[in-house]
C-alpha cells in the first residue's frame, strides 16, 4: 500500500506524459500545461524537505551535544533571521514593512531590499570564497597527486599541460614567432574540437541512453530509490 | 608551540595588509564591504588551520543560504502562484463566474504539495512519496522523447554528417570506440578490446582537458577574491 | 635523494603561500599579456549582435550560484553592457533561487551606468519559479503562465516589452549562464523540444564537457570561464560599447601566472617521485 500507491502514480503520469509528447490536439496540450502548472506548484513544497533536514540535523546536534554544537546555533539562528527578512520585507522589491523602515529610520537601502543586501555582502563574498579555497587544494594536489604512473595517465597529463598553458595568454604568447597552426591556442581549440569533443560525445551519448533507461525504468516501478527506505 | 607560530604568521599577514592600505589604497568607507572582507579573511584562516572563525562562516553561510532560498521560494512562488491567485486575484474568477476548473488547477497541486509537511509526523511520513512519485514519474514521461532527440538523435547525426578530413575521422573513431568502452565493458578481447583500448585514450585525453580547465576555473575563482580584497576593499588596485 | 624525500614531505601550506602569490603579485605589478579570441566566443557575440536592436529579445538565464560567480559575472556584466549600450532588450530569469540573486547583484552593478535603462521597456527581471524542466517548457507554451509577475511582483501584461512576447517564437536567442549541468535542461527542452536557438557561458570546470553540443550546433557559441568573459569583454570593447573596467581581462596575467605554478608544481612533484622511487628500489628508507 505505502509503496504500491506511489509506484502506480509514477508509473500512470509517466505514461500518460509520454502518450502525450506525440499528441498535439489542444486538450493534450491543456493537459500538458495544467500538468507543467502542477509541477512548478508541487516544486514549491519541494524546500518544505530541505529546510526540515536541515533542522533536523542542527537540533540532533545541540540535542546530543556533539562537537562543535554551539556553531548549530549560528546556522539555524542566521537561517530564521534571513528567512524573517526576506518574508517579511521582500525578496526583490521592498515590501510595506521594509518602506515603513526606510521611511521612519531613513535608512538607505541601494539594494532595494534587506534581503539583497545580506545576499550582496554575506552570501555572494562567503560562498565565491568558500569555493575559492579549492585553488589552493588542487595546488596541493597538483603537487601530490598527478604522477605519470602510466601510460594513460601521461596522455592525461600531457594534455592538461596543454591546455593549462594554450589556454591563457602566456601560452599564446610562448609560440607566437611559430607558424599559425603551431600556435598553442589552435592546438587547444583543435584537442577540445575533436578527439576531447569525439569521447565528450560518446560519454554524452552513453548518459543519454542511461538517463532514457532510468526514465524507463521509474516508469515501470523497476527504478524505486527515490521512494526512499522503510516499507 | 604551534599557536604562537599561527599567530604569528597571522599578524603578519594583517600588518602587510594595512601597510597595503595605507600606503597604496583608499580602502572602502562601506561598513558591508568591510563584513564581506572579514567574513572573506576569516574563510582563508582555514587555510592555516581549521579554527573559530572558519568555523563560525562556514556556519553562518548555510543558514543564510537556506533563509535566503526560503525567502525568495515564498515572495516569488508562492505567494505569486498560491496565494494571490486564491486569496486576492482571485484568477478563478472570470466575469463574475466561479471557475470550478480555474479553481482546482490552484487547489490540486497545492494539496499535493502539502502532503510533503507528512515529513513531520512518524506514521503518516510516507505521504511524502505521493507527490515525489508524482514529480518523479511525469518527468521521466516527459523527458524520454527529447533526451533521444538532443542526446542521442542530433549527436549521431553530427557525427556522421561530416565533411570528411583527418580530423573529422579522428572525431568518428573517438566516439565509435568511446561507445565501445562504455558498452562492451566486460570482456576487452580481439577488435572490441582494440576499440575499447582506443576508447580509453580518447577519454584520458578528454579527461586531461577537463582536469586543464577545471585547474583554471579554481583559480579564477581565487582571482575574483583577490579582486574583492584589492579593488572592493582596499582600493589598492584601480 | 633525500632532498627529494624532503620535497614530497612539504608541508602544503608552502604550497598555498606560493598559490597565493602567484595570484596576489600579477595584480599590483600587471604585465598586460595580449589576448587572443577564439572563435566559440566570437560565435556568440555574432548571434547576440545578430538580434535587430529594439527587437526580439535576448533571454538571459543566470543559473549560477555565488560560488561560481567570479567566473561568469563578468560575463553577465559584459552581456547587458552590450544589451543596454545597443538597445537590445534583456529577459532575465533563474531557475535556481540562488541565481536569482545573481541577476539582481548584477543589475544593482550595472544600472548606475545606465540611468535611461528602464525596467519592463529595456529589460524584464522574471525572478525565479521552481520546477526547473518545467519552467523551461512552460516558457515554450507561454511564458505569462511560467511567470504570473515579474521578480517585482508586476503582472508581465502591464510591462510594455512584454506584449508581444508569448513564447521562445518570440524570444531572439537564449545565453544560458551556468555553474552546473542545467544546460543540458536548455538544450534538451527549449532546443530540442520547442526549436530554440541557445548559446551558454559556463565554468571552465564544465567547458569540454559541452563540445559535443557545440560541435552540432545546439549551442551557436560558447564563453568558457574566465578566459571566455575576458574574450567578450575585448569584443564588447572593440566595437566601442564600453569603457568599464574589465574584471575578466584583469584577472588574466594572475591566470597565466599561477597556471604555470601549477605546471611547475606537477613537474616538480613528478621528479620528486620519481626519484623517491628509484632511491626506494635500491632498497632505501621508505618515505611516506
Amino acid at each position: 500500500m505505502r509503496r504500491k500507491i506511489p509506484l502506480a502514480i509514477a508509473f500512470v503520469f509517466g505514461i500518460i506524459m509520454i502518450i502525450q509528447f506525440f499528441i498535439p490536439h489542444r486538450i493534450s496540450v491543456e493537459f500538458y500545461r495544467n500538468m507543467l502548472n502542477a509541477l512548478v506548484i508541487v516544486g514549491i513544497f519541494y524546500y518544505i524537505l530541505a529546510v526540515s533536514s536541515l533542522i533536523r540535523v542542527h537540533r540532533g546536534k545541540i540535542k546530543r551535544k556533539k562537537p562543535g554544537w554551539g556553531y548549530s546555533y549560528v546556522t539555524l539562528i542566521s537561517l530564521v533571521v534571513t528567512a524573517v527578512i526576506g518574508v517579511l520585507g521582500g525578496a526583490y522589491q521592498a515590501t510595506r514593512i521594509t518602506s515603513w523602515f526606510v521611511q521612519h529610520f531613513h535608512w538607505q537601502i541601494e539594494q532595494g531590499t534587506g534581503l539583497m543586501v545580506i545576499y550582496t555582502y554575506i552570501q555572494i563574498p562567503m560562498g565565491a570564497t568558500m569555493f575559492s579555497l579549492l585553488a589552493f587544494f588542487i595546488a596541493s594536489a597538483a603537487f601530490r597527486a598527478f604522477k605519470a604512473r602510466s601510460l594513460t595517465a601521461v596522455l592525461l597529463l600531457v594534455t592538461a599541460f596543454v591546455v593549462m598553458l594554450g589556454r591563457v595568454p602566456i601560452g599564446a604568447l610562448l609560440t607566437r614567432r611559430l607558424p599559425e597552426i603551431f600556435h598553442l591556442t589552435n592546438i587547444v581549440e583543435w584537442i577540445l574540437k575533436y578527439p576531447n569533443m569525439a569521447a565528450q560525445r560518446g560519454i554524452l551519448m552513453g548518459i543519454g541512453l542511461g538517463m532514457i533507461a532510468t526514465s524507463l525504468k521509474i516508469i515501470l516501478g523497476i527504478e524505486r530509490g527515490y521512494l526512499g527506505g522503510g516499507d | 608551540m604551534k599557536e604562537r607560530k599561527g599567530l604569528i604568521i597571522g599578524s603578519v599577514i594583517m600588518i602587510a595588509i594595512f601597510v597595503l592600505m595605507f600606503i597604496k589604497g583608499e580602502p572602502s568607507k562601506s561598513i558591508m564591504v568591510w563584513i564581506a572582507a572579514i567574513l572573506t579573511l576569516s574563510i582563508y584562516s582555514f587555510l592555516y588551520k581549521d579554527n573559530v572563525f572558519y568555523k563560525f562562516a562556514e556556519h553562518l553561510f548555510v543558514g543564510v543560504s537556506v533563509g535566503y532560498s526560503v525567502s525568495v521560494v515564498w515572495q516569488n512562488a508562492f505567494i505569486r502562484r498560491v496565494f494571490d491567485p486564491l486569496f486576492i486575484t482571485r484568477t478563478y474568477i472570470v466575469n463574475d463566474k466561479f471557475s470550478l476548473y480555474l479553481f482546482l488547477g490552484i487547489v490540486i497541486p497545492t494539496l499535493l504539495g502539502l502532503l510533503m509537511l507528512s515529513i513531520f509526523t512518524k506514521k503518516q511520513a510516507w505521504l511524502i512519496r505521493i507527490p515525489i512519485a508524482f514529480v518523479v514519474g511525469s518527468y521521466a514521461g516527459m523527458g524520454i522523447a527529447p533526451s533521444f532527440q538532443a542526446n542521442i538523435f542530433e549527436q549521431t547525426r553530427s557525427t556522421l554528417y561530416v565533411t570528411l578530413s583527418i580530423s573529422a575521422s579522428i572525431m568518428i573513431v573517438g566516439v565509435i570506440s568511446t561507445l565501445v568502452y562504455f558498452f562492451f565493458s566486460k570482456e576487452h578481447k580481439g577488435l572490441l578490446g582494440k576499440t575499447a583500448n582506443l576508447g580509453i585514450w580518447f577519454i584520458m585525453i578528454a579527461f586531461g582537458a577537463s582536469f586543464g580547465y577545471t585547474v583554471m576555473a579554481r583559480i579564477s575563482l581565487l582571482i575574483g577574491r583577490m579582486q574583492f580584497l584589492l579593488h572592493d576593499w582596499l582600493g589598492v588596485i584601480k | 635523494m633525500r632532498f627529494w624525500e624532503k620535497v614530497m614531505k612539504l608541508d602544503r601550506r608552502w604550497i598555498f603561500l606560493l598559490i597565493g602569490l602567484a595570484v596576489l603579485i600579477p595584480f599590483l605589478k600587471p604585465l598586460k599579456l595580449p589576448l587572443t579570441i577564439t572563435k566559440p566566443a566570437k560565435d556568440v557575440f555574432d548571434a547576440v549582435e545578430n538580434i535587430p536592436p529594439e527587437g526580439p529579445p535576448l533571454l538571459i538565464a543566470t543559473d549560477y550560484a555565488p560560488s561560481t560567480a567570479p567566473e561568469l559575472d563578468p560575463m553577465l556584466y559584459a552581456l547587458l553592457r552590450q544589451c543596454f549600450t545597443s538597445k537590445r532588450r534583456v529577459i532575465l530569469l533563474a531557475l535556481y533561487p540562488q541565481g536569482a540573486g545573481m541577476a539582481q547583484a548584477g543589475l544593482d552593478f550595472i544600472l548606475p551606468e545606465f540611468p535611461e535603462a528602464k525596467s519592463g521597456v529595456d529589460y524584464v527581471f522574471l525572478g525565479y519559479q521552481p520546477g526547473i524542466q518545467a519552467i523551461v517548457m512552460y516558457i515554450g507554451e507561454d511564458v505569462r503562465l511560467a511567470f504570473p509577475t515579474d521578480a517585482y511582483g508586476i503582472p508581465l501584461d502591464s510591462l510594455p516589452m512584454m506584449k508581444n512576447i508569448r513564447n521562445y517564437d518570440d524570444i531572439a536567442l537564449i545565453i544560458d549562464l551556468a555553474g552546473s549541468s542545467i544546460p543540458i535542461t536548455w538544450v534538451t527542452y527549449a532546443v530540442a523540444r520547442y526549436g530554440e536557438l541557445m548559446a551558454v557561458g559556463v565554468t571552465a570546470v564544465s567547458a569540454a564537457q559541452y563540445y559535443p553540443y557545440l560541435d552540432s550546433g545546439q549551442f551557436v557559441g560558447m564563453l568558457g570561464g574566465l578566459k571566455g568573459a575576458a574574450e567578450y569583454e575585448k569584443l564588447i570593447k572593440q566595437k566601442g560599447y564600453t569603457k568599464a573596467r574589465e574584471i575578466a581581462t584583469i584577472g588574466m596575467d594572475a591566470q597565466s601566472i599561477a597556471h604555470l605554478v601549477i605546471l611547475f608544481l606537477i613537474i616538480i612533484g613528478n621528479i620528486a617521485f620519481f626519484a623517491s622511487k628509484s632511491h626506494k628500489k635500491k632498497g632505501g628508507p621508505i618515505g611516506s
